[in-house]
């Protein structure tokens, strides 16, 4: 077994400077790598480009980190509900790329499966595809998209162990799994750190093999952004 | 004239027996609550669900089980979970048999804006280009006019595109039309609702051939 288990949040950042290009699970505030964030926070790095599906709301998630004004370019499919982030995309301050999710998703990846591009029919025909490399295959018509790079990816699992290997929950899920392995470093972030052997290597979404470092996070809030019920009859 | 409901109502009929369906946010989420209970139907949420129940009860609420709109929901027996990439695979792969959105704007070839609004709103396109881009039978849910009474059915699109000819059927607050070679053709008037007022509200072309019926909802 490689060993990929370290203390915590500290270590597993060392190496984080500014300008970075850095990738975040999550979709909305679920699955977001909480204590990473929290981190990046403290560290004060600055001049960040963050691949993400979307930048947090206003005090939690990414959206910290735009607070701080630690982020220059943000790349992402659904930026509503924050109106930091609005102010500093409308003034100029931050550099926003917008891009289909699921083009999003397959960059990312691309990128872990060591293709440098892939063709989406998503966008062609709109302001998306405009300057990219269009293709005809079969009659339709496809939109060269090139695989992210970046320096570290950022995830959060709900179990995994010192091996590296992972389990998410429901739709916590999202694109963590795409993204391990599509940086130079993985860092994951978990729920609960079990013992190796402890997994059922049936049950594992993500092997170690992807994950470089790998840290029990703590205190998760795991906020949710439209709590809705149904009333009991 | 039909209220939300009253669109949602309309095109849950559309909804068949053994179909994958994607719902947009809004309107669209509402058709799930009007589709028969006789047939079976999966529910296709973009950020990684299929087999999407309704919301939970109070205090069961998990922060780990969300919808696209991020809204807390529930999974009925039969349910997946997936990453992102595989959820996109499902949509753009074309295993997903309808897809229902909303939209700003259509135009009568087909093509459909509903992302921003340059200077004023930018939200971002989520997963609706990819959407309207693969599935082959796309039914926008809208009001037929805008808050200023302006046609929201046109012969060109305004605002930049989410997808170029895609949309199949658009169903509104007056009218069930399909999009043809030729523009709108009108299908179905709402209940009370003239050919006339729809003719007035639609500023694409309309197709009007013989009586149109009255919608059954």
């Amino acid at each position: 077994m490689i060993n990929k288990k370290v203390a915590n949040v500290s270590e597993a950042l060392q190496g984080v400077k500014d300008n970075m290009t850095f990738m975040f699970g999550g979709f909305g505030l679920s699955g977001i790598p909480e204590n990473a964030i929290a981190e990046l926070v403290k560290k004060g790095v600055k001049g960040l480009k963050c691949i993400s599906n979307n930048a947090g709301v206003d005090d939690f998630g990414l959206g910290l980190l735009l607070q701080g004004k630690q982020i220059d370019k943000m790349t992402s499919s659904y930026v509503g509900e924050n109106d930091e982030f609005e102010r500093q995309m409308l003034s100029g301050e931050l550099e926003v790329e917008l891009i289909p999710q699921g083009t999003l998703a397959e960059r990312c990846r691309a990128a872990q499966a060591g293709f440098p591009a892939i063709y989406t029919p998503a966008g062609y025909g709109t302001e998306v595809a405009e300057g990219k490399e269009t293709r005809e295959f079969d009659g339709k018509m496809y939109v060269l998209e090139y695989a992210f790079k970046a320096d570290f990816a950022f995830v959060k699992a709900w179990k995994g162990d010192a091996a590296g290997n992972l389990i998410f929950k429901g739709t916590a899920r999202n694109f963590n799994p795409n993204m391990c392995g599509a940086a130079k470093i993985t860092v994951a972030e978990v729920e609960e750190l079990v013992p190796v052997g402890e997994l059922d290597p049936n049950q594992i979404h993500i092997p170690g093999i992807f994950v470089q470092r790998i840290f029990k996070g703590e205190r998760y809030e795991k906020r949710i952004e439209q709590r809705t019920v149904r009333q009991r009859d | 004239m039909l209220d939300k409901n009253g669109i949602a109502k309309r095109i849950a009929k559309e909804v068949q027996d053994g179909y994958y369906v994607n719902l947009g946010i809004g309107i669209p989420t509402l058709v799930a609550n009007y589709v028969r209970d006789d047939i079976e139907v999966e529910f296709q949420s973009e950020n990684g669900v299929l087999g999407m129940g309704p919301f939970p009860f109070e205090g069961e609420e998990d922060a780990d089980i969300i919808n696209a709109g991020k809204q807390t929901i529930t999974t009925l027996p039969g349910a997946s979970f997936f990453d992102s990439a595989m959820s996109f695979s499902m949509i753009r792969g074309q295993h997903v048999d309808l897809t229902i959105l909303g939209a700003m704007e259509v135009a009568e070839n087909g093509d459909i804006a509903n992302w921003k609004i340059p200077g004023k709103m930018v939200k971002g396109m989520g997963g609706a280009m990819d959407l309207v881009a693969s599935a082959e039978n796309i039914i926008v849910a809208m009001m037929h006019t805008n808050r200023a009474g302006e046609s929201k059915l046109l012969k060109k699109c305004s605002l930049p595109l989410t997808g170029v000819g895609c949309v199949k059927k658009v169903v509104t607050n007056l009218a069930v039309m399909e999009i043809t070679n030729q523009g709108f053709k009108l299908l179905e008037r709402a209940p009370g609702v003239s050919v006339e007022e729809i003719k007035n509200a639609t500023e694409g072309t309309l197709i009007i051939e013989g009586d149109i019926p009255e919608m059954q909802i």
